[in-house]
């Protein structure tokens, strides 16, 4: 108990006196990222709303520090816990240097005016989110990615022990999405921050958080590590996937794979085949792939994307009945795709089979060649 | 100098704001002259600063300056300034930057309960304190307010919220000329004047209870100027800022009553000050900064008040007009052009 930062017990959320998620069981140590992920709708914000004090808890118990929640004033909690919300802000005629000095607002005297130590800060908070050049610009003139940003400079300049964030990486593009979580991870183990938020790139939420705490609606699960959580079976039946599916080992999304009988067929190996398989996926075709070692990151998107994929065990000679359901499969076939391979000893009747489909009149045989 | 650019910038905005208040306080200073300056009987300047230190003599200009165009003057000064506060505590309140006191309706609430303690149970004017006076339009005040909250809390709308405020202000005028219609004769000579709004016969009482109240409430107002600062974020970030928003919010409402309050009780409803004049503050410090737009905003009330009565006063002379006559035509312009101003800028 003693060494969690931040803790919650049995604690209902909801609006107007009514829960719409019970028993959320949180329980944080100091610099650990929790990432929120769930469904659109399914309470996320309203966990963070209600952690953050700006809804009112309506059943349990929250703790921060070694203080309830209940029992902290807002002064107190303000030194201790900067937010990003996605509420609009659309403040007259306030610089981005404004914004992020509103964040000094807890350490400021009675009339809020800022010592040279608090200009400090908020140019290094600027600094580090790069938004130095947006400090004149008016922040309603702003687009929406650089708003996040400097919202983020402003909850960082708050010196928070605690940092939630709701959605923070929406609007961003990629390399400032990157930043952002790569500076909540330096904030998280060099000033020992603890970093609560909901993302919505599951694949982000494995790479960046310590602990992720799964939310469906009505319902919370238990927090867990992202490999306890971010497996393919429970993202499914978390978003409801139906179509489409998700990939645990590169924590990417596939769309769903074609089905029906392949008429196309596809030779790669070596991540060659990839351009391939989503090329011939958008067009709506659907293929066969093979032979494919199980070890080959094209076997891995293959049992994704291929209607039909057909594999051998790494490092072995291709046997006889694997080549068998190959050439069978491929002579169904009216069209054949090929990558360049590296050829060796093992590979070597994978050979045999091209050479076979290639010299068939009605195969029509393609080569791509890697560029 | 690139490195530091918005250090830069924060020079050239406080020099700005030097500049700005500059010019409120030499306004002041030409209105205050011009307006012991002119009227039927025109007095030199030279003249105004003798019997002004010269004290207690017993011409006929001494009387003029004292006993009306002084206090007139300063109430106009310190109503204006607390007018237009009033509208800026309210455009914060509902973040609305059309809210004001007259149009919400919140004058109107204040004359209506001023006239009907006035007729029913005072008889006349000159037997009510001015304290009495204040109170009861303070509680006309907030009956306004709570009606347009507890509308505004279903109708999460800025068009919405001013219909309420104006159909409030009909229903409460309508009430107010009933009883006028009803009351003696004597009554409505006084109650005319005062319910469509003027400076005139301002006494040294009136002057002291308003300075006084309105004095200490400026001051409450400005100590505000941080949580109101933080509230212009939005609520939620206030709140996390350590804003107790339940608290804040009251306090908001309260001052901003009375400030209407006191301007209602002594002067009447008075229009647009409290939109137009906050509004172009803010555009001439090019901030909305509430420690500077606060005092300036004041300034810029009492001037554009001041102006406003003279023009009262003398653009018809010896007839004079009411005194939101003139506030609409100066200010109505500006609310409109702020509204089209807005639709540009959110395409």
């Amino acid at each position: 108990m003693a060494d969690y930062y931040f803790k919650t017990e049995d604690l209902g959320v909801g609006y107007h006196g009514r829960a719409i998620l019970e028993h959320v069981n949180i329980s944080l140590k100091k610099g650990e990222i929790l990432t929120l992920v769930g469904p659109n709708g399914a309470g996320k914000s309203t966990i963070l709303r209600s952690i953050t004090r700006q809804l009112r808890i309506i059943e349990g118990r929250v703790a921060v520090g070694e203080k309830d929640l209940s029992d902290t004033t807002y002064q107190e909690l303000a030194k201790k816990m900067a937010v990003v919300l996605t509420d609009r802000v659309r403040p007259e005629l306030m610089t981005g240097h404004d914004i992020v000095a509103t964040g000094r607002y807890p350490y400021t005297g009675r009339l809020g005016i800022l010592s040279r130590e608090d200009e400090e800060k908020v140019d290094q908070a600027m600094e580090l989110v790069q938004a130095r050049e947006l400090g004149c610009r008016l922040f309603t003139s702003l687009s929406d990615g650089q708003k996040q940003r400097i919202l983020l400079a402003r909850a960082i300049c708050q010196e928070p022990e605690i940092l939630v964030l709701d959605e923070p990486t929406s609007f961003l593009d990629i390399k400032y999405k990157l930043e952002l979580l790569e500076i909540l991870r330096q904030m998280a183990k060099e000033q020992n921050i603890t970093v609560i938020m909901s993302l919505h790139e599951i694949d982000l939420a494995g790479k960046v958080s310590d602990l992720v705490i799964p939310v469906k609606e009505g319902c919370v699960y238990d927090c867990g590590t992202p490999e306890e959580i971010l497996k393919e079976e429970f993202i499914r039946e978390l978003y409801g996937l139906e179509k489409g599916s998700f990939d645990p080992v590169f924590g990417s999304i596939e769309l769903p794979r074609q089905e029906g009988e392949p008429r196309t067929a596809v030779i790669s190996a070596g991540g060659r085949g990839i351009p391939v398989y989503r090329r011939l996926q958008k067009e709506g075709i659907p293929f066969l792939a093979g032979i494919l070692y199980r070890n080959d990151v094209d076997y891995h998107l293959a049992g994704r994307l291929a209607s039909r994929v057909i594999a051998e065990e790494p490092f072995q000679d291709i046997s006889d009945p694997v080549y068998e359901e190959a050439k069978e499969a491929f002579l169904r076939c009216r069209r054949v795709i090929y990558t360049d391979i590296p050829w060796g000893g093992c590979n070597r009747r994978l050979k045999e089979l091209l050479e076979e489909v290639r010299s068939r009149e009605e195969i029509a045989c393609v080569h791509v060649p890697q560029r | 100098m690139r490195e530091s650019s918005f250090h830069y910038e924060n020079f050239k905005r406080r020099s700005r704001y030097g500049a700005v208040f500059l010019g409120l306080i030499l306004a002041l200073l030409i209105m205050t002259m011009v307006n012991i300056n002119t009227g039927t009987v025109r007095i030199s300047a030279a003249e105004i600063l003798r019997i002004l230190l010269a004290g207690q003599t017993g011409e006929t200009e001494y009387h003029i300056i004292w006993q009306i165009r002084l206090p007139r003057m300063l109430m106009a000064a310190i109503l204006g300034g607390a007018l237009s506060l009033s509208g800026f505590l309210l455009q914060i309140f509902f973040n609305n930057p059309i809210a004001g006191p007259f149009i919400l309706g919140i004058s109107s609430g204040a004359k209506m309960v001023v006239a009907l303690l006035m007729v029913f149970c005072l008889g006349s004017m000159g037997s009510m304190s001015s304290y009495a006076l204040v109170g009861a339009a303070f509680a006309g005040s907030l009956i306004s307010v709570g009606f347009v909250l507890l509308v505004s809390k279903r109708l999460q709308n800025m068009s919405a919220l001013l219909v309420a405020g104006i159909m409030i202000s009909y229903i409460c005028s309508a009430v107010t000329d009933f009883v006028i219609t009803f009351a003696e004769d004597s009554d409505i000579v006084n109650l005319r004047g005062w319910s469509l709004g003027s400076f005139s016969g301002m006494s040294w009482g009136n002057v002291r209870v308003s300075a006084v109240m309105i004095s200490v409430t400026f001051l409450c107002t400005f100590l505000m100027s941080k949580p109101i600062g933080a509230y212009q974020m939005g609520e939620a970030y206030a709140r996390s800022m350590g804003v107790n928003i339940r608290v804040f919010r009251v306090f908001l409402i309260l001052l901003s009553s009375v400030f209407s309050a006191c301007v209602t009780a002594f002067a009447g409803p008075i229009s647009f000050v409290g939109i137009a004049v906050p509004q172009l503050t803010k555009l001439a410090l090019r901030t909305s900064r509430p420690l500077i737009v606060i005092p300036a905003s004041f300034l810029g009330g009492a001037v554009f008040c001041m102006f406003s009565d003279l023009i009262a006063r003398m653009a018809f002379a010896p007839l004079e007009l009411n005194i939101s006559t003139v506030t609409s035509v100066l200010g109505a312009p500006v609310v409109i052009w702020m509204l089209v101003h807005r639709e540009k800028e959110k395409r």
